[in-house]
């Protein structure tokens, strides 16, 4: 599972207002290489949540994203590449992602997350 | 430059400090995915008439779908993974093309696994999520975003209480005209569907696509048929779905409006029925059983 993937999802319990970033629980990550793309990440950048990346970034050892980001750092290479590692490079193998609210553990195993709720969760 | 299709030799991986090179099958003939590549399992619906006449479908448009450039692509019920692997095969990860990039979900935890399994066999990604339509909460944050969507629905009617049970049967159990899954996806592809999103759904006659198309139309959406598959079972559609902007969005909202609202089904089923008329028996159907 890619950061990308991570910053997209969100714990749907119901009455739960604020489930969102996930925290990550990480047991195992790997980095794969992926092709880099700037237009695609200047086009995603509106939809991310930076302070989630940041932080699930920093769960995985990578430490090289500025706390705050704007989109006139979208001009810099620099700050692309960077970026590009910690969105689509950076993968949960295994771990779990916990609600921040009820503290709700979905598991994460191979490299996918299992959102799915129980019956009386829904 | 080369515009064939080519399939990374080798997937590069770290873990811990040391990097793996991984082969993967080099230089993928085939356009689509390979069955003897696609994974399997008990629990999980093999590719079947629905799975190729979806890709199918996607094949006949792939000129299309290439012009179109989409940045996300995903599909809702991956199953076996034998369609968003045939998807990411025809169109690429998009090296040249500015980056595509895939989502596939399913509610079977089954299928995820086997999804993952057949897309690395042929060595193109997704991302994968166990999800059950809107569980993971993919639409709120990722709304709007989605520009190729794929739907092979749990279609066939069954007792409403077969809906979404474990297993295999989650594959198949559509309850009441094999609508209840379909009607809880569509408000969800809206939302995830970028202004310019297509949404490609398989559909049996038994599931009323005409009234599909209308349930669309009235959130703005044009369709057309673009696979039409008959077995002596089943008579299965490939509907795609896309925003025109010429389509108002819901009701009429002018009080003056008012007295033409009654007849806006009327005319946009007409105009439904004249632009396939393919439908039309399905419309005889419904006035036969009215």
């Amino acid at each position: 599972m890619r950061l990308l993937t991570h910053n997209m999802l969100s714990c749907n319990i119901k009455g739960v207002t604020n489930g969102f970033p996930l925290r990550l629980e990480v047991e195992k990550f790997v980095e794969k290489e992926v092709e880099f793309n700037s237009d695609f990440l200047k086009n995603m950048f509106v939809k991310i949540e930076w302070k989630a990346l940041v932080n699930a970034a920093r769960s995985m050892g990578y430490e090289e994203l500025p706390e705050e980001a704007d989109s006139s750092m979208l001009d810099s290479d620099e700050f692309l590449k960077k970026f590009h590692h910690a969105l689509l490079e950076l993968h949960l193998e295994e771990g779990a992602l916990i609600c921040p609210e009820t503290g709700r553990r979905f598991p994460v195993n191979k490299g996918i997350p299992n959102m799915l709720l129980h019956e009386d969760e829904v | 430059m080369d515009h064939s299709i080519q399939v990374s030799p080798s997937i590069r991986t770290k873990e811990g400090d040391e990097w793996k090179n991984r082969q993967v099958p080099s230089r993928m003939p085939s356009r689509i995915a390979q069955i003897r590549l696609v994974s399997g399992h008990p629990e999980v619906y093999e590719p079947c008439d629905d799975s190729f006449a979806l890709v199918d479908a996607l094949l006949a448009d792939r000129m299309y779908l290439l012009e179109h450039k989409p940045v996300l692509c995903m599909e809702v019920g991956c199953g076996s993974g034998y369609v968003i692997t045939s998807l990411a095969i025809m169109l690429g990860q998009g090296e040249d093309v500015g980056g595509i990039h895939y989502f596939a979900t399913d509610i079977n935890p089954h299928a995820v696994r086997v999804t993952c399994e057949t897309l690395e066999a042929h060595g193109v990604h997704a991302e994968v999520i166990c999800d059950n339509v809107a569980s993971s909460g993919l639409e709120k944050r990722l709304g709007g975003k989605v520009d190729v969507m794929v739907v092979n629905p749990p279609y066939v009617p069954t007792p409403e209480d077969e809906v979404g049970r474990d297993g295999i049967a989650s594959a198949w159990a559509g309850g009441e005209n094999g609508r209840t899954v379909i009607d809880r996806i569509l408000p969800v592809a809206d939302k995830l569907l970028s202004d310019r999103g297509w949404l490609y759904m398989v559909t049996l006659t038994a599931n009323n696509p005409s009234q599909i198309c209308l349930v669309m139309r009235e959130k703005g959406y044009a369709s057309r048929i673009v696979v039409q598959r008959s077995t002596e079972e089943e008579s299965l559609h490939v509907i795609k779905f896309w925003r025109d902007p010429d389509l108002q969005v819901g009701a009429a909202k002018d009080p003056s409006m008012a007295t033409t609202q009654r007849t806006t089904s009327a005319v946009v089923m007409d105009s439904l029925l004249s632009q396939f008329p393919l439908l039309s028996f399905w419309r005889n159907n419904n006035n036969s059983s009215t």
